[in-house]
Parts: C-alpha cells; sequence; structure tokens
C-alpha cells in the first residue's frame, strides 16, 4: 500500500499534479455552491435587502416611493416603536439571566452519569420537542383567569383573583416564563456538554486541599466554564432581542396585548409589514434590529476579548 | 465519596438530589400531560380540577379530524418536511465536506460568510424575505414554503466538523483508486457519516414539523396550511373550546413526542456537541 503511493506520487509529472489541484477546487468550489448560493439569496440578500427596502415607502401592491430617510426619522417620534423597544429590553434583561441559572442549576442536578439521571434529563429537554404554537396553547390554557390550573394554585398560596396574561404589569413575565420553561432543556444540555470538558482531577485535587463543593462550583465550576457560558449568555441575548422563540409564544398568546406591554420590537415590525403593509417602515426598524443584534454581539466579543478564554 | 462525609450520609445527599431531580422532572413535563389530560376529556370536564379525566373520550379528536380538514394540514405539513430534511441533506453533506477536506480557493471566506448567516434568525429578515419571495412568484406555494428553509447553517458545520474527525486515510485510498470527487463523497463518505446524518435526518424534521412564523407568512392559501397554522387559527376560531384546542395539539405533539423516545440519545448528543465546539 505504502510503496503504491510513495511511486504513485513521485512518478507523476508536475503538470498533471496541477490538474489534479485544479480538479480538487472544481470539486469543492461546486460542491459547495448549491449551500452558497441559497445562503446568500435567502438570509445575505434579505439582509441587505432590509436596508434598501427602509428608505422606500412600499405600498400593499409592491410599488416603491423613495423617501430617503422619512422611516428613521418616524422612529423618534413613534411612541409605539419606543415602548416595543423597551418592551424588548424587559424581556431580555428577564430570560437570559434566568435561563442561565435554570440551564446550569439543571445541569448541576443531573450531571453524574446514571440511568436515572439519563430520564431526567429527557425530562427536563422533552418541552423542546413540542412546537411553540403547542407552548403557547397549553400555557395560556393554565393560566386561564380564575379556571386555569396555575391560576387556581396563585389562589391557593394567596394570589387571589390574579390575571396572568391580561394584567399589563404581569403578562410578559408569563410569557418569560413559558419561554424558559421551553428552552431550559437546550440550555441543560450546553451545560452538560460544558460539566463534561472539566478534568475531575481538579475536583479531586480541591477536595484533598479540604475544599468543599460550593469552594469547588465557584472556585473550579463557574471559571472553566466561561466558554459555555459565553455561548449560553450570547445566544440567548441574541434570540431575546430577535424574539426568536418569542414572536410565536406571543403572536398566539397575547398578539402583544394588552396594553402593547407584550409587544416586543419584532412582534411591533411583524404587525407593522403584515397588518399595515408598512414594508418600508418595518424594513426600517428591521435594520435597527440588525444593529442592535451586531452591537450585542460585538459587546460580547470585546467583554472576553475576542472569544479568547485563558485558562488551562 | 467524600472524605468527611461518611457512607450513609453521602447516600443521604445523594437521595435528596434525586428528589428534588425527580419533582422538577414532573413539573417540567406536566404542561404536557396536561395537555393531553384535557384533550380526553368531555367539554364539561376541561376545568375540573381532575388530572385523569373521570370519563375519557375521543369525540375531540373525532372531531378535530373530521369536521376540520386537519388530515390535509398534517399530509402539507409532512410532506414539507420531508422534501425540506431531504435536500437540506444532500446539500450539506456536500458543503460539509468540501470546507473540511477539499482546498479551493476563498474556502475560509466561505466559510466565515457562512459561519456569519449563524446568528441571523428568521424573524430578523422576515419582511425582506418576505418581498424577496414575493417577487420570485413563490407565495402561496410549496416551493415558498418549501425553499427558504432548506438553507440553514447549523447543519453544514454539524457535518463539516464531523467531516474534520474522521481519519484521511479511507479517502487517500479511494484518491489511488482513481475515484472521482463525487464517487468519493458518495460511496466513502456518506457510509461513514450515517450517525450524524440520521441525528441531523430527525432535527431538520422536527424543527419544520414544529415551524411557524415562515408558513404562516407565505401562505395565506387554506389549502397550503401547515398544521401550526392551522391550530393556531383554530384556537381563534374555538375561543373557548379548550378539549378540541387540545386535541389538535395532541394530534401535532405526539408524533415529535415518540420520535424523541425513540431517538433521544441521538438528539440529545447531538445538541449537547453543538455547543461551543461547533
Amino acid at each position: 500500500m505504502t510503496e503504491i503511493t510513495t511511486t504513485a506520487a513521485s512518478d507523476r509529472p508536475a503538470a498533471i499534479r496541477l490538474t489534479t489541484r485544479q480538479r480538487e477546487a472544481i470539486a469543492g468550489v461546486l460542491f459547495v455552491a448549491p449551500d452558497a448560493i441559497g445562503l446568500m439569496l435567502f438570509i445575505g440578500l434579505p439582509m441587505l435587502l432590509a436596508l434598501g427596502i427602509s428608505v422606500f415607502e412600499v405600498d400593499g401592491f409592491g410599488g416603491f416611493k423613495f423617501v430617503g430617510l422619512a422611516n428613521y426619522s418616524k422612529m423618534w417620534i413613534d411612541p409605539l416603536f419606543w415602548s416595543s423597544l423597551r418592551v424588548t429590553a424587559q424581556f431580555t434583561v428577564m430570560l437570559v439571566p434566568l435561563l442561565y441559572v435554570t440551564g446550569l442549576g439543571l445541569a448541576l442536578l443531573v450531571q453524574r452519569t446514571s440511568k436515572f439521571n439519563t430520564v431526567m434529563r429527557s425530562m427536563f429537554f422533552a418541552p423542546q420537542m413540542v412546537s411553540l404554537v403547542v407552548v403557547a396553547l397549553v400555557w395560556q390554557l393554565m393560566v386561564v383567569d380564575k379556571l386555569g390550573v396555575l391560576t387556581r394554585f396563585a389562589a391557593s398560596i394567596g394570589l387571589g383573583g390574579i390575571s396572568f396574561l391580561g394584567d399589563p404589569n404581569l403578562a410578559l413575565f408569563t410569557v418569560t416564563l413559558a419561554a424558559v420553561w421551553f428552552l431550559m432543556g437546550f440550555y441543560m444540555l450546553i451545560f452538560l456538554g460544558g460539566l463534561q470538558d472539566i478534568p475531575k482531577e481538579y475536583y479531586e485535587a480541591a477536595r484533598i486541599d479540604g475544599a468543599g463543593a460550593t469552594q469547588s462550583f465557584w472556585f473550579i465550576t463557574l471559571p472553566l466554564l466561561r466558554p459555555t457560558s459565553f455561548f449560553v449568555l450570547l445566544v440567548s441575548a441574541v434570540a431575546a432581542i430577535t424574539g426568536a422563540q418569542a414572536f410565536d409564544l406571543i403572536y398566539v398568546m397575547t398578539r402583544g396585548g394588552p396594553a402593547n406591554s407584550t409587544a416586543l420590537l419584532i412582534s411591533y415590525i411583524y404587525q407593522q409589514a403584515f397588518q399595515y403593509s408598512a414594508f418600508g417602515y418595518a424594513a426600517a426598524l428591521a435594520t435597527l434590529l440588525v444593529v442592535l443584534l451586531m452591537a450585542v454581539t460585538v459587546f460580547f466579543f470585546l467583554l472576553t476579548r475576542g472569544g479568547r478564554f485563558d485558562y488551562e | 465519596m467524600s472524605t468527611n462525609l461518611s457512607r450513609s450520609q453521602a447516600n443521604v445527599v445523594r437521595l435528596v438530589w434525586m428528589l428534588v431531580a425527580a419533582v422538577l422532572a414532573v413539573m417540567a413535563i406536566f404542561p404536557l400531560l396536561y395537555m393531553l389530560s384535557i384533550a380526553f376529556k368531555g367539554p364539561t370536564e376541561v376545568f375540573k380540577s381532575n388530572l385523569i379525566p373521570a370519563k375519557p373520550v375521543f369525540d375531540n379528536f373525532v372531531y378535530v379530524l373530521t369536521e376540520v380538514p386537519f388530515w390535509r394540514y398534517l399530509i402539507n405539513t409532512f410532506v414539507i418536511s420531508a422534501v425540506v430534511t431531504v435536500v437540506a441533506l444532500f446539500f450539506h453533506t456536500m458543503a460539509g465536506y468540501a470546507l473540511a477536506r477539499l482546498r479551493f480557493p476563498g474556502r475560509e471566506v466561505v466559510f466565515l460568510a457562512m459561519f456569519s448567516t449563524f446568528l441571523v434568525s428568521l424573524p430578523v429578515i422576515i419582511v425582506p424575505l418576505f418581498i424577496l419571495v414575493r417577487s420570485m412568484g413563490m407565495l402561496n406555494s410549496y416551493a415558498g414554503l418549501i425553499v427558504p428553509a432548506v438553507f440553514n447553517a447549523f447543519g453544514i458545520f454539524l457535518l463539516r466538523q464531523y467531516y474534520l474527525s474522521l481519519p484521511k486515510e479511507l479517502e487517500e485510498a479511494a484518491v489511488i483508486d482513481g475515484a472521482g470527487y463525487w464517487r468519493i463523497s458518495t460511496s466513502v463518505i456518506l457510509p461513514l457519516s450515517r450517525p450524524i446524518i440520521a441525528a441531523l435526518a430527525i432535527l431538520f424534521f422536527l424543527a419544520n414539523w414544529n415551524s411557524f412564523l415562515w408558513p404562516l407568512t407565505v401562505a395565506s392559501d387554506q389549502n397550503l396550511w401547515v398544521v401550526q397554522v392551522a391550530i393556531a387559527n383554530f384556537k381563534s376560531q374555538y375561543a373557548a373550546s379548550w378539549n378540541y384546542t387540545m386535541a389538535a395539539s395532541t394530534i401535532v405533539a405526539v408524533p415529535m413526542l415518540v420520535l424523541f423516545v425513540i431517538f433521544q440519545r441521538q438528539i440529545m448528543d447531538s445538541i449537547k456537541t453543538s455547543g461551543l465546539k461547533g
């Protein structure tokens, strides 16, 4: 075998070897082309289009009228836009820490490999299998005023007369809970992957030095989980800001109400585009969302000095 | 176990942890059990506090499957999900192989460009994507439902990562035998990547079966509705009939839960490794 390899390589003239290289390059380009073109067409192009469309006024029939930056200046005096921005910020500030704590907490709880823990993991992950529409419907049913199972539970612990989705101060929190319930299993798995990578020797060494479980957690687990924490915080923050999961939940559970208290920026964009056919304004809002998204990503990368983690 | 705890103390601690985990796990699946419970309850029993229906009925399922064209929505969803999954895997295995193994000019740029689409979720581009698809004449068509759903960087990365971990020797042997790249990719690489392809097939099918926003936006024609759009509308139509809504939800959710019970290890492993290592 090795003999054939060496003779084949040395006998081959330079010109043919070049052709092999070229053949490989052509094959590579052709193999990548379908996905590269598809991603460019259906993700890259829309990103650019958003910017382009945002300087037009678009009517429901596809007619375009150039309006310059009018769509952007409109935002400054649009109270519903500012309200949606505030709701998005509130949602992000609630969702990201809650997901971090529940994800890491569940991961630590079922970290040890055993049959029992495998079953537990599956149960925590099971909500991920259900669509967000179904999640929204089931939660909506559980928090129906007076009669829902959670509403009655709340009443039994002294929170009678509570309206989970009818109270503007509570509705966003209820949606957040549903989102956490749906997503916690996913982040649990990501944390389990991170925990797996921490060498067991560190814990043994700490135990010999007399460290307890709490100390091990603060001085070994948390610092060594930094890459995973970075990933989890970035992905959950981006998901919260863009409404990746929240859009479906809110669309079914509240439609942005009551009193716009659950209208995320993305819900407002969707409403402007598909209810009022204000595609130009919606595109301007979407462009702003992309800028926000990039700002958050850059912030995270600066915070971690380019995503590098100096451990080991 | 720990040196400063006696064996029995350690067992007690472990038992407490197991108990906490079990209680939380039951709470985690409670909403799903609740959905099942209501789906089998008659209209008068819906808000009674018993979890197990006193008189279980199938009427809700019969109603959903006969009074509403629910079969049509189920078939639409199945066809769309299956086609997207097969086409996406076909393209992604090719791209993943090329990005991992074949040297061609601009490979790193292509890879970075694909990577940058990773954090772009659908809601962000929904407005321009809708306008684009409308101008391509694909509104209210299966093509409009299927084509944009195929392209997703997630699968390409996992496959590329997997191919990077495969030993090169097998392909080198095939190259020496004079096999072209197409043959190497179909007869050497594909059979080797069966486990990851199976895991991705499940994840893609699941994601498409459960997707709501794009089908809602691109297909207003009721004949093209998928199940998620149908049950979201179902609810606004029969606002108070929670037993029907939960029966419909059960029909939609149970196949995925069954899939999960069968393939839980593959599904959870592929997500666990998709973390930062990807």
